[in-house]
C-alpha cells in the first residue's frame, strides 16, 4: 500500500537495465486479455443499447437474438482475465494495479499531475482505479445478470433489486468505458503500447517516470526488448 | 486499494440487490409523473423508470397506414367480416384507464385506452356454439396470442385504437392493437391483423417460449405483482 514505486516497490518483469531504447510495456498475453475483454465488454454495451434505448431497439428488433448475444458475452466477460492469470507478467501487473502509493493519492489531487513531477509508476492512479472499477463492475454485472436471467427460483424482490443494480451500473460502465476511450484517443503512444506491446523510453520518462527509472536499472529493472 | 474498490463494489451491489425493490418502487413513484409530462423523452433513457419499453419479436417494425388497415374476423363465426379503422370507430367505444404491466417487471400506471370491447366485436360477427377460444394474429408475421372464449368476453379486453389519448402509434402496435387489461403485456398483441374463433386455445409466440397461457397479472409466470383491476 505505502511503498514508493521508485524506491523498492514494484515487481520487475524481466532482466536488462539499459540507458536508451524501447520498453516492453505489455506482453502478448496481456494484450490479448485486454483485447478480448474490450470486445466482450463492447458487445455487452452495444447489445444493451439495442435492448433498452428505445429508438435503437425499434431499429434493430430481433430481441431474442440480441438478448442471447448479451447474455453469452456477459458470461464470457471474466474468462480472459481468469486465463490471464496463467501469465506471470499479467499477475505482476495486477499486483502493481492493486498497490496504491502515497504518490497515487497525490496524483489524484494534483492539478498538474501530468507535469512529470510525481514519480508515476507503470500505471497512474487513474489507470489503477479504472482497472479496479472494471473488475468490480464485471463481477457485479455478472452476478446480477445471472440472477435476472437464471434466477427464476429466487424471490422476486431480489430479482427486482438485481435489475435495478444492473441497470444503473450499466450507465457507470458505459461512462467509464467512454472515458477510457477518450483518454486513449488523446495519447497515440499509449495506444501503440497496447497495440504492439512496446513504448519509447522518452514517453515512459514523461508519462511514467517512476517506471522508466525502475527499468533503467536504478532499482529493480524491467525488460527491455530493443535498443535503438 | 484495487482490491478494496472491487470488494466495495461487490458489497454495494449486494446491498442494492437486497434493498433494490424498495428503491425501484420509490424511483417509479418519483419518475412516473415526470416521464408522463416530459416532452423531450430524455427521462425514458433512465433505467427502470416508468416508461414503456419497446419489444418486437421480428426485425423490422411492420407498417400499416390508417386507411389501408384491415381487421379480419373469421373461424367459428356466423358472419366472417373485415373491418376498416373507420368501421371500428363507428362501433360502440369503450374507455379504460388501467396499468400496463410487463412480465419482466416494468409497469406503466394509469394508461388511457379506448377502442371496441372484444365482446362487442364478437357479438357483431356472431360466435358459433362450437367456438371455445379466440386467436389473434399480428401483421408482423410472427406474433400470435390466444384467449379462452370466457376471457375474450371480458369487458376489459379491448381492440384498442387509441392509447395514451392518441391513435395507437406504430411502435406501440398501431394502428390497432389488443389490450388485455388483467394480463401481462405479452398478451396484449401488437399490430393486430386477424381474429379467429377456434375450438381450442392455441399457444402463441411467447407461450412457445415458456410463458404462461393464462397470464393473469400477479397470478402467473411465478410473479407476485399487484393485480390490475
Amino acid at each position: 500500500m505505502s511503498r514508493h514505486p521508485t524506491s523498492s516497490g514494484e515487481p520487475a518483469s524481466g532482466p536488462g537495465p539499459t540507458r536508451s531504447g524501447t520498453l516492453l510495456r505489455f506482453t502478448f498475453a496481456e494484450r490479448w486479455v485486454h483485447r478480448c475483454t474490450a470486445v466482450l465488454l463492447g458487445l455487452c454495451l452495444l447489445t444493451a443499447a439495442m435492448l433498452y434505448v428505445g429508438p435503437l431497439s425499434e431499429l434493430v428488433g430481433r430481441r431474442t437474438v440480441v438478448r442471447a448475444v448479451h447474455v453469452y458475452a456477459g458470461i464470457a466477460l471474466p474468462v480472459p482475465v481468469i486465463v490471464g492469470y496463467l501469465s506471470r507478467a499479467f499477475r505482476q501487473d495486477v499486483r502493481r494495479m492493486n498497490r496504491f502509493a502515497p504518490s497515487d493519492w497525490a496524483w489524484l489531487r494534483d492539478r498538474q499531475r501530468r507535469s512529470g513531477r510525481l514519480p508515476v509508476g507503470k500505471f497512474n492512479a487513474g489507470q489503477k482505479l479504472n482497472a479496479s472499477f472494471t473488475i468490480g463492475a464485471i463481477l457485479v454485472m455478472l452476478g446480477t445478470g445471472l440472477l435476472m436471467r437464471y434466477g427464476h427460483a429466487w424471490p422476486l424482490s431480489l430479482r427486482t433489486g438485481a435489475t435495478l443494480v444492473h441497470d444503473w451500473l450499466a450507465y457507470g460502465v458505459a461512462a467509464v468505458a467512454l472515458g477510457h476511450l477518450w483518454m486513449a484517443q488523446r495519447d497515440p503512444v499509449a495506444r501503440q503500447g497496447m497495440r504492439t506491446g512496446s513504448v519509447p523510453l522518452e514517453w515512459a520518462r514523461r508519462e511514467h517516470p517512476g517506471w522508466a527509472a525502475e527499468t533503467q536499472g536504478e532499482d529493480q529493472p524491467e525488460t527491455v526488448i530493443r535498443r535503438s | 486499494m484495487g482490491r478494496r474498490v472491487v470488494l466495495g463494489m461487490l458489497g454495494l451491489g449486494a446491498v442494492g440487490v437486497v434493498t433494490g425493490r424498495r428503491l425501484a418502487d420509490l424511483e417509479s413513484r418519483v419518475l412516473a409523473p415526470i416521464q408522463s409530462r416530459d416532452p423531450t423523452g430524455l427521462t425514458s433513457l433512465l433505467p427502470a423508470g416508468a416508461g414503456f419499453r419497446f419489444y418486437s419479436v421480428t426485425g423490422t417494425v411492420p407498417h400499416r397506414t390508417a386507411t389501408g388497415y384491415r381487421l379480419t374476423v373469421r373461424g367459428l363465426v356466423d358472419r366472417p367480416a373485415t373491418f376498416t379503422l373507420d368501421d371500428l370507430h363507428r362501433m360502440p367505444q369503450t374507455r379504460l384507464i388501467r396499468d400496463f404491466q410487463c412480465v419482466t417487471g416494468w409497469r406503466v400506471p394509469r394508461v388511457h385506452w379506448a377502442g371496441v370491447a372484444l365482446p362487442d366485436l364478437l357479438d357483431a360477427v356472431g360466435v358459433s356454439p362450437r367456438a371455445q377460444a379466440v386467436r389473434f394474429t399480428s401483421f408482423d408475421g410472427s406474433y400470435s396470442e390466444s384467449l379462452t372464449l370466457a376471457q375474450g368476453r371480458r369487458r376489459d379486453v379491448l381492440v384498442a385504437t387509441t392509447m395514451l389519448d392518441r391513435p395507437v402509434t406504430r411502435d406501440h402496435g398501431g394502428p390497432v392493437r389488443l389490450y388485455v387489461a388483467p394480463m401481462y403485456g405479452y398478451k396484449s398483441l401488437k399490430w393486430l391483423a386477424g381474429i379467429e374463433l377456434t375450438s381450442s386455445v392455441q399457444a402463441g409466440y411467447w407461450e412457445h417460449r415458456g410463458y404462461d397461457t393464462d397470464a393473469w397479472v400477479g397470478r402467473s409466470n411465478g410473479q407476485q405483482d399487484a393485480p390490475i383491476t
